[in-house]
């Protein structure tokens, strides 16, 4: 089946579960496709560092958390009608959405510059344990900074604002989710066949011809991981504002962890991929979690699987694997 | 400030440098050797360190708790060396990391399922607790001390192993080029067997030698291998003598760190602003020193690979 | 006499105690190809890897293009208009033929950091690609994935790689390697009439070539220069037929 056939139906899958559920009566389910959206966002993000450049970054949890810190931090400034800053400059909280993930965007893209500047350096298992430490590092942060919420994470009692939108309507709040997921993945998409898509893939695979025409494999490394953070940490604020929690967890290893496994069980390097990879962990937490609260072995041993012996994850499979171009 | 603060937190950072020595020691050698980057390794010292609480529940005995722990975790290492590890030694770093992360969920899991969510206890025995008095008047507790002095002879026997002994010389020049001292008739799934089992064992002994002074819990393992992980980083992948510098630099950094940071942002700030933003720097310490080794030596202070 | 576009001067490099690069000048002048002929072993890497900008020489000077670029990184030699093939085909495997050369075309003209537009829809970007291949006579097979190219077929490749660059100078490290007797006969005529566009420093060890092509042939022999002339001189220098073609003679 062609890629793009797949693409499809899981995108209008997904749509179609949330619009049943809707009709249904049951919030419960829109809220899970709600959480298979913007994990799936998440998986995105990771997808341009991991799937199209190569590069295994083991900290991506670093943008999710920061992404959705943005949030907790200006919503709840706003909550309790105090400023972030009044001197030098006025800065107050705020509860408006678009605000808050302008706010995610901007300042994951800052991080990923500094710790991508710093990690791209190295190569190969150093890129995977440096990228590793600093997420480590702002895990260990947020839960020593105790002004919002140290270990036990921050509150956001209502959910944030968007023009014109009721968010608290679950299947609302979903299709704010689920546009945005579409207009990331046509964004990648439109991305890997431009010509900095052709130049990172070819840095992947070949850096010394890279640089033998001319071009600086590290910078578009940089590039690739400075857009990859910035759409993580847009999934973290949406990730926040789905639980109206944010904590530490959000930086954790198993966080990044998680987020790579979406990319790898729904296949690295398909556009796709990280939707159906999220949509397949959401089931095995749904399902298998309801059979047994130690259904991680259950992943575990499905990871195990997929890595050794089912390679391309489930849209690999379905498309009988060829490389990932085009 | 005063001196002997100081002196016991060196104690302190010696103490948890050598620990941090034992976990990237094996680690460094695993992927020296046989280039593989091996996540599961938190796992294998928490093996060890409930392995330990186990033997030291039923037995009352610690030092059968800790040949336990040695026997346990070098059992789970060759275990999965023959089950997984030896699949991924010609794959991608891609696959082992995946794959490794999948045996840490099993471990984890199975773990909790098997001893359940609360720690267990292993206490220090009572002829290693309490305190010691150190030239110069310092009290110091007595199983840090045996700690630190383990560590530093373990060092020592791994030095001698690698640069004197036989196994030694394979696993120099396993290093060095894999594919010719399989040309060369060595029994090289042997000794990759022995490689891991033995990084295995070094954790779990760790993991029991600190599960006595912390708890012993799942999910111990992680935060001690990311350490282990910028340790190597600074020390430079497949180096051991890197992983020693790398691991006394660490333990010192973070344990003077936190002591002390704190303390000096006192000196300009109001108490309640230097906790928070001594302790903030304090947790980051570590990373700030990784993040400044690697501006000048992206391989590390003594790489080889 | 205007400046040669390639020049390197008293280069030295050392490895520990093994000097690699003892003292070496030499020099490629417009439309000429100058070969870089001697044993294994001789320094002929090394001494590329300091001219492409991989290696960082002890001592001395490499100028292109008017320039001094001896710190200069590859890449922005490369920018400088120095064309590269490498001795093991540097193809991306993945992409198709017509992929790894647009990719040098893209970089010809700056335009790697455009995220919108899909490269295949760049005309200008198509037509200098399908020029390098139809050059190398790879037009054919554009829409093939490089994976399954033949080796011959990859080394043809590899050279419209860098045509599509438009550089001022190439330096090929042994285009033929691998190549039978009628690839090599091809890449042999289609560098000769290469030569007239840029001059080309040739590493190579197939002498039919070397004595066919090169203007002039420059010997290293442990890290130095023992000899350099045409063909004729250097057949005839004592020097170097001990050293290197005295070997030859006995095949």
């Amino acid at each position: 089946m062609r890629e793009r056939h797949i693409n499809a139906i899981l995108l209008a899958g997904l749509l179609a579960t949330a619009l049943a559920a809707w009709g249904l009566d049951q919030p419960f389910t829109i809220t899970l496709a709600t959480k298979v959206a913007i994990l799936a966002l998440a998986g995105v993000g990771l997808n341009i560092t991991l799937g199209l450049g190569g590069m295994i970054s083991l900290g991506h949890a670093a943008f999710f958390g920061i992404g959705g810190y943005a949030m907790g931090i200006l919503a709840s400034h706003a909550q309790n009608y105090t400023p972030l800053m009044e001197a030098p400059l006025l800065i107050e909280g705020t509860k408006s959405m678009p605000v808050i993930w302008l706010v995610a965007i901007v300042s994951s893209a800052l991080a990923a510059l500094v710790i991508g500047a710093l990690s791209l350096r190295t190569t190969g298992a150093y890129f995977i344990m440096v990228t590793l430490a600093f997420g480590q590092m702002l895990y260990y942060f947020a839960i020593s900074w105790p002004a919002y919420g140290g270990e036990d994470g921050l509150s956001i009692y209502v959910r944030n604002g968007f023009p014109g939108l009721n968010t608290l309507d679950p299947i609302q709040f979903f299709g704010l989710c689920f546009v945005l997921l579409c207009l990331v993945l046509l964004f990648v998409a439109r991305l890997g066949r431009a010509p900095f898509g052709l130049a990172l893939m070819a840095a992947r695979q070949v850096p010394a011809r890279v640089e033998a025409v001319g071009l600086s494999p590290y910078r578009l490394q940089l590039v690739a991981f400075v857009l990859s953070g910035a759409i993580t940490g847009l999934a973290g604020a949406l990730f926040a504002d789905l639980n109206r929690f944010v904590s530490p967890a959000m930086f954790s290893w198993q966080t990044s962890g998680e987020i790579m496994v979406f990319v790898i069980l729904g296949g690295v390097a398909r556009l796709c991929g990280p939707v159906a990879g999220a949509a397949l962990f959401i089931l095995l937490e749904h399902w298998l979690g309801a059979l047994s609260e130690f259904w991680h072995i259950y992943l575990g041993a499905l990871l195990l699987i997929v890595v050794l012996f089912a390679r391309g994850g489930l849209i690999g499979q379905i498309a009988k694997a060829e490389a990932a171009h085009d | 400030m005063s001196s002997l603060l100081l002196f016991e937190q060196v104690l302190n950072g010696l103490q948890l440098g050598v620990m941090l020595f034992l976990m990237a020691a094996g680690l460094t050698l695993i992927f020296g050797v046989m280039g593989l980057i091996n996540l599961a390794h938190g796992s294998l010292y928490m093996v060890g360190a409930f392995a330990a609480a186990a033997v030291a529940g039923a037995t009352g005995s610690f030092l059968l708790a800790l040949a336990a722990s040695l026997a346990a975790a070098a059992a789970a290492g060759a275990v999965i060396e023959v089950g997984v590890i030896r699949r991924l030694y010609d794959r991608d770093h891609l696959d082992q990391v995946l794959a490794t992360f999948a045996l840490i969920l099993i471990f984890s899991e199975g773990t909790r399922w098997i001893f359940g969510s609360f720690p267990l206890f292993l206490d220090v025995p009572d002829y290693l607790s309490g305190p010691v008095t150190l030239p110069g008047g310092i009290q110091y507790p007595l199983y840090r001390l045996v700690i630190i002095l383990a560590g530093l002879v373990i060092a020592a026997g791994l030095f001698l192993l690698i640069g004197r002994t036989r196994i030694g010389i394979q696993i120099r020049a396993g290093e060095a080029d894999r594919e010719m001292i399989a040309a060369l008739g060595i029994d090289i799934t042997r000794l990759y067997t022995l490689v891991f089992a033995l990084g295995a064992a070094l954790a779990g002994l760790a993991g029991a030698l600190v599960g006595a002074i912390q708890s012993v819990q799942v999910g111990m393992g992680e935060p001690v291998l990311i350490l282990a992980f910028v340790v190597i980083v600074i020390g430079g992948i497949g180096s051991v003598k890197g992983a020693f510098i790398g691991a006394l630099l660490v333990g010192l950094t973070d344990t003077l760190g936190r002591s002390f940071l704190p303390g000096l942002f006192g000196l300009f700030m109001e108490p309640s602003a230097a906790t928070t933003v001594g302790s903030a720097l304090a947790s980051m310490a570590i990373y700030i020193l990784m993040a400044g080794v690697l501006l000048f030596r992206p391989k590390g202070l003594f790489g080889v690979a | 006499m205007t400046e040669p576009v390639l020049s390197v001067r008293n280069l030295e490099k050392s490895f520990g105690a093994l000097k690699a690069t003892d003292g070496v000048s030499l020099d490629l002048r417009a439309g000429e190809i100058h070969a870089l002929i001697g044993p294994n072993g001789a320094g002929k890497s090394t001494l590329i890897g300091q001219i492409a900008g991989n290696i960082r020489p002890d001592r001395g000077e490499v100028r292109f293009a008017g320039r001094d670029v001896t710190g200069l990184t590859t890449g922005a030699r490369a920018r400088l208009g120095l064309g590269r093939t490498f001795q093991i085909s540097a193809l991306a495997m993945e992409h198709t033929v017509l992929q790894n050369v647009v990719l040098g075309a893209l970089a010809a003209r700056g335009r790697a950091m455009r995220f919108w537009r899909p490269v295949l829809d760049n005309g200008a970007l198509l037509e200098a690609a399908e020029e390098a291949l139809g050059r190398v006579g790879l037009s054919e097979l554009g829409a093939m994935r490089t994976a399954e190219l033949s080796h011959g077929q990859r080394r043809q490749l590899e050279v419209a790689v860098a045509l599509a660059l438009k550089p001022k100078a190439f330096l090929m490290d042994e285009p033929m390697a691998g190549l039978g007797g009628e690839g090599s006969k091809q890449l042999t005529e289609f560098l000769g009439g290469l030569r007239d566009e840029a001059p080309i420093l040739l590493v190579e060890h197939d002498m039919d070539a070397v004595f066919a092509l090169a203007d002039r042939i420059s010997v290293l022999v442990y890290g130095q220069v023992i000899a350099t002339g045409t063909a004729q001189d250097i057949r005839a220098n004592q020097a170097v037929r001990e050293a290197y073609l005295g070997e030859e003679a006995e095949t």
